[in-house]
């Protein structure tokens, strides 16, 4: 890299990142991408927005979320000291409200009345049932036939918030069926209807989008790192799976050249099993949902089936924009196995009170295994991107408990 | 000139509309397509479109949907796909057949790669549905320098500056989608097409073909009046998932429907 080269630059002007990311969708969706990009240029510099964006960030979300020392976490743990970004103490629960919330203002401005969402665990769907609810907008959330069985008590609460959760049948009956079936959604109603996105991925411009709507994380915490302990981290670590709260964390620290940055994939039961979810450190690159990127793919070039005990890193693909970061070789990334991610979810409730989600479970894990390797007198900021209320039928599940 | 313009030009002097099905490459066995792409020919089809089956086909309704998942049930390659049409081939040399599929089984196995299996297998046009003219300088070349067609699709939602980029982008025929949604859904409405195919006419003199939404002769016959090309897939395909069980039936239902558009189209 050149000296003044700087990483915050991506993508191009269609949206590539290197050879990553732009824009693969069928014919009828090209010129409602075209239409959303321009309202995304012109209301992320438009001053009146931004400001009614903050001040729902401020006053509906809870923002800034803290910035916590786990002092009892780090020293039972050995090594470096733990910080927690809490985005877990956002409103709904996990970072993907900070994006909801800034599509659904997009939606309005854009006179949309109709609103669909793809979900996983189920946190995303939750963020979108919430803003539709507050906008009075009407709200379809697609969900894996798989993950509606593992996701209840949010398959629950967006019925409560008055979305239709509507169960996807296709393929794995998971994430990816769920994209497939909102964009097929978006396709036909493409004329009153917004499609928000919750991660990184897909046509642009919502890689670009999204992960614009995500760095009030790392900003805030960018920020409130100098102010508790006079300087930067050594380390950053967050879990990925699309990969937004990822790069929500990452993206402000890109040119400071002294932080170690580290994204967790999911290894499901092991990478060497096939079993996972980890196309970063264990796939390659291909095409599908709307951008180039890495994938889990057969030598057919067919998706595979991905496997992690956590329903919001089960995606065979990744944001492009971490496809990037990984050939560049600004970002490590690293994969945790679902055992691991269960260990930490024990230990960090246990030691600090604080019940992380299982996706987070996995950035904890390595931050733990990371830390050990360092000194006391360095730093590693983990991002806590969700609460593990969501959970707590999973984890009773493995210990043989019915609640 | 390529089989696919000659065919057109072929049919444009004896006054005939194109007509066009769609079957997925391996459904319900990758043994019956070549027997079916023959029945279609019987049956009156002047091109042939062979569906390559993928996992995640985002632009398909349920119908093709599950042919796809059908076709993986027995690992439907594109080597398979490549397979069917030559074989094919071996008795017909006349009728153009596309492929229509997904980028990421080509990108898998390389452009260059692709391009040149599908010419040397007597493939004629490429139709990768999630590939709009902005993502596919590479692949059009790759495609032009085995001579193949690049088939492009023009959508109801597409304005004037897409409609010329597509047109510079397509060889062989442009695929105008008749309705915004996914293949199979309903709610064709003819003057919405035929005011959209006249909108189109005036960037290009490619022929165009109609698709998405044609499920009978009735429907088929009022689209030859207005397109070059009529192409009916979910409704060939649902009459194979009908059969399941009865395979041997296959062929002889797919005929007596084409057969029924075929009378209906030329009766216009």
């Amino acid at each position: 890299m050149e000296k003044n080269e700087s990483f915050m630059n991506m993508p191009d002007e269609r949206g590539h990142f290197g050879p990553y990311g732009g824009i693969f969708v069928a014919e009828t969706l090209m010129e409602a991408l075209q239409e959303l990009r321009q309202a995304y240029e012109k209301y992320l510099a438009d001053p009146d927005f931004l400001a009614e964006l903050d001040a729902d960030l401020q006053h509906y979300v809870g923002r800034p979320s803290p910035v916590y020392h786990a002092e009892r976490l780090s020293r039972e743990n050995g090594g470096a000291q733990l910080y927690f970004k809490r985005e877990d103490l956002n409103h709904t629960g996990a970072h993907k409200v900070n994006n909801t919330i800034g599509q659904a203002l997009l939606a309005k401005r854009m006179n949309k009345t109709r609103i669909i969402a793809e979900t996983g665990a189920g946190q995303h769907g939750v963020a979108t049932a919430t803003v539709a609810a507050r906008l009075g907008l009407q709200c379809v959330v697609y969900m894996g036939e798989v993950d509606v069985a593992r996701q209840e008590a949010n398959v629950y609460r967006m019925r409560l918030l008055g979305a239709e959760v509507r169960p996807v049948t296709s393929g794995s009956r998971t994430l990816k069926d769920a994209l497939n079936e909102a964009m097929r959604d978006w396709v036909a109603t493409v004329d009153d209807t917004f499609y928000i996105i919750g991660t990184v991925a897909g046509p642009h411009p919502y890689p670009a989008m999204v992960r614009d709507f995500q760095t009030i994380i790392g900003r805030e915490a960018r920020q409130q790192m100098q102010e508790m302990s006079g300087g930067l981290p050594d380390a950053l670590v967050a879990c990925v799976g699309g990969g937004s709260n990822a790069i929500g964390l990452f993206h402000p620290f890109l040119d400071d050249k002294e932080v170690a940055i580290y994204g967790v994939e999911a290894a499901g039961e092991g990478l060497e099993t096939g079993h996972h979810a980890a196309p970063l450190c264990a796939g390659e690159s291909g095409v599908l949902h709307g951008n180039r990127t890495y994938l889990m793919e057969d030598k057919d070039g067919q998706i595979i089936e991905t496997h992690s005990i956590s329903a919001g890193l089960d995606y065979p693909g990744v944001g492009p924009e971490h496809a990037w970061l990984k050939d560049a070789g600004r970002v490590n990334y690293v994969a945790i196995d679902d055992q691991e991610a269960l260990a930490a979810f024990h230990m960090l409730t246990r030691t600090e009170g604080i019940i992380p989600a299982l996706e987070s479970s996995h950035a904890v894990a390595y931050a733990l295994q990371l830390a050990a390797t360092m000194n006391p007198d360095q730093k590693v900021l983990v991002n806590l991107s969700g609460r593990g209320d969501k959970d707590m039928h999973t984890v009773a599940a493995i210990e043989g408990i019915e609640i | 000139m390529s089989r696919i313009t000659g065919c057109f030009a072929d049919l444009k002097a004896r006054g005939r509309t194109a007509l066009l099905p769609f079957i997925t490459a391996g459904d319900p066995h990758p043994d019956l397509t070549v027997g079916f792409m023959h029945d279609l020919v019987e049956a009156g089809a002047d091109i042939i479109e062979l569906g390559v089956p993928f996992s995640d086909p985002m632009a398909e309704g349920p119908v093709i949907q599950r042919a796809s998942e059908r076709a993986l049930q027995h690992h439907v390659s594109l080597y398979d796909v490549f397979g069917m049409v030559k074989a094919f081939r071996q008795t017909n040399h006349r009728t153009p057949v596309i492929l229509m599929g997904y980028l990421n089984p080509v990108e898998v196995m390389g452009y260059g790669e692709f391009a040149r299996n599908a010419a040397d297998a007597g493939v004629d046009g490429i139709l990768t549905v999630d590939v709009p003219p902005e993502e596919s300088h590479d692949l059009i070349l790759a495609l032009r320098n085995a001579g193949l067609d690049a088939i492009y699709l023009a959508a109801p939602t597409s304005r004037r500056h897409r409609l010329e980029m597509i047109a510079d982008a397509t060889s062989g025929f442009i695929y105008y989608v008749s309705l915004k949604g996914v293949t199979g859904s309903a709610n064709l409405v003819l003057e919405e097409v035929a005011a959209k195919l006249k909108e189109i006419r005036e960037v290009t003199d490619m022929p165009l073909g109609v698709g998405f939404g044609i499920k009978d002769a009735h429907m088929a016959a009022a689209m030859a009046k207005i397109a070059d090309a009529v192409v009916v897939g979910s409704a060939l395909v649902s009459r194979i998932e009908a059969n399941i069980s009865k395979p041997d039936k296959i062929g002889a239902e797919l005929k007596q429907l084409l057969q029924e558009m075929r009378t209906a189209m030329d009766a216009v």
